[in-house]
């Protein structure tokens, strides 16, 4: 789970919720489908409350080619 | 006429067409430019326009004449303009005013670029290059955002502020510019131009913050303008405060009212998502009781209805397997119910410290029909007059379907 990005583990949690939904299923995988569920909404919550904005700074060089350099900024 | 060794009487029309003569004998009176602010300015029906020029201590009174007007093609004139005019002064007698009898205007300071952002603009409108269907709209979760500003500017701080409170999943492209003097426009012009030639941005926010219109005018350039127009990528406009309007913004693909404004609507708001995950996880631990509740009637009819079976061999061994499984299931319900617990007081926490308002937009509730308490999750599930029960976060609502 740990290279998900946001929106695949996003996507994988709707799955879940709509997969419960349908409630057409054995004991088990209904509870798969409850815990890998519940994983990924707290994996979510973890990748939005690590998150920090990157910035970066565009400039030209002397042969007219753009770069973009790390840009540490209060 | 004698003037000094009274007893002479003047009549007023005498001392009328004294002064009258006494100024237009004047030569530096005859020719003269007068700097100031327009105020009251009328033009009548007869094409002749009056108004007074004034500046922090003293007014004049000016009539500019329909000829004249006509002569020096002058622009139209409006109060708070600030203006040179040419002309002579003169005495009108009917009325006891000394005027300016004016030959010609010149715009200047804010007047000239008043004028400057109405030509510019009337000339783009009608280039088309303001129509709403050019607008683009912008992406609802940018990956990059890309911002114009100055790197010394409180706009970029105020910007970067907001973007990391909402959305610090984004990742920023700084295009450091001018934001004034005469290098700005080409500036700004050229920023947006590398963005674009970058191409990773999916949203530019261009902007600076409040200063007077000459600080602002930059971004009333045309210049800047068609780089706007000519960017690929969506481009929000946040120049100065709410009442501020540039050319920047008319040509824009959304007009923020200021450069934290322009932030904010460059990118969702995290705090709405993790609402939003904290309802799918008591959307799926209220499925996941439901199944089990579901499963524990069914197990409980299968025991009565075995108890009512032969032969008993069969029996006892079902009744052996059923008690294991239902072991499990209590287990199993224990476990989720207190997890839910868990949650619930945990969502509860999380809610009380987000905005109530945020909170009271996001309602989540549990639908029931009362017949069988079953969830109801589709309109096929219901008639019209079925009484349904709406669980929310206090306490339930009984309804009744009206029309499917």
């Amino acid at each position: 789970m740990e290279s998900l990005t946001f929106e695949d583990a996003y996507a994988k949690l709707e799955a879940a919720v709509t997969a419960l939904q349908d409630g057409q299923m054995p004991l088990e995988r209904a509870l798969q489908y409850y815990e890998e569920g519940m994983r990924l909404a707290q994996y979510c919550n973890e990748l939005l409350q690590k998150a920090e904005l990157r910035i970066q700074q565009l400039s030209v060089d002397s042969q007219g080619m753009i770069e973009l350099q790390p840009l540490d900024l209060p | 006429m004698q003037f000094f060794n009274a007893p002479t009487v003047l009549s007023v029309t005498q001392l009328s067409r004294y002064l009258k003569e006494l100024l237009e004998t004047d030569d530096i009176l005859q020719n003269i430019w007068v700097q100031g602010e327009i105020s009251g300015c009328k033009t009548y029906s007869s094409g002749h326009c009056y108004f007074t020029l004034k500046d922090a201590e003293s007014q004049l009174q000016c009539v500019f004449f329909k000829n004249a007007r006509l002569r020096s093609s002058a622009p139209d004139l409006r109060d708070g303009m600030g203006i040179a005019a040419y002309g002579r002064i003169s005495f009108y007698e009917r009325d006891g005013k000394l005027q300016l009898y004016v030959e010609g205007v010149e715009l200047i300071g804010e007047g000239a670029l008043f004028l400057r952002f109405e030509q510019l603009k009337a000339r783009l409108a009608a280039e088309g290059l303001f129509d709403e269907n050019r607008k683009r709209s912008l992406p609802s979760q940018p990956a990059v955002v890309g911002i114009v500003t100055s790197p010394q500017a409180a706009a970029l701080r105020d910007i970067l502020r907001v973007l990391r409170s909402r959305y610090p999943l984004a990742e920023v492209i700084f295009a450091p510019t001018l934001v004034q003097g005469s290098e700005a426009p080409a500036s700004i012009a050229t920023a947006i131009d590398l963005l674009n030639e970058q191409g990773e941005a999916e949203v530019i926010i261009v902007g600076r913050g409040g200063g007077s219109i000459e600080e602002l005018w930059a971004f009333n350039e045309e210049i800047v303008a068609r780089a706007i127009a000519r960017s690929r990528i969506p481009v929000i406009s946040g120049v100065g405060h709410e009442t501020d309007f540039t050319i920047a913004d008319f040509v824009a693909d959304y007009r923020a009212s200021t450069p934290t404004a322009a932030a904010a609507a460059a990118v969702p708001d995290i705090a709405d998502w993790q609402i939003d995950l904290q309802t799918k996880q008591g959307e799926l631990t209220e499925l996941m009781v439901e199944l089990l509740s579901d499963l524990g009637e069914k197990l409980e009819r299968a025991q009565r209805d075995l108890q009512r079976a032969n032969p008993r061999s069969l029996l006892d061994r079902r009744r052996q397997q059923l008690d294991d499984t239902a072991i499990l299931l209590q287990a199993r319900l224990q476990h989720i119910l207190s997890l839910r617990g868990e949650r619930l007081s945990g969502m509860a926490l999380r809610l009380h410290a987000l905005s109530p308002l945020i909170t009271i937009a996001r309602g989540f509730a549990v639908v029931r029909r009362d017949s069988d308490s079953a969830i109801v999750t589709s309109i096929l599930q219901t008639h019209p007059g079925d009484a349904l029960t709406i669980q929310v976060t206090d306490g339930s609502i009984p309804v009744e379907v009206r029309t499917i």
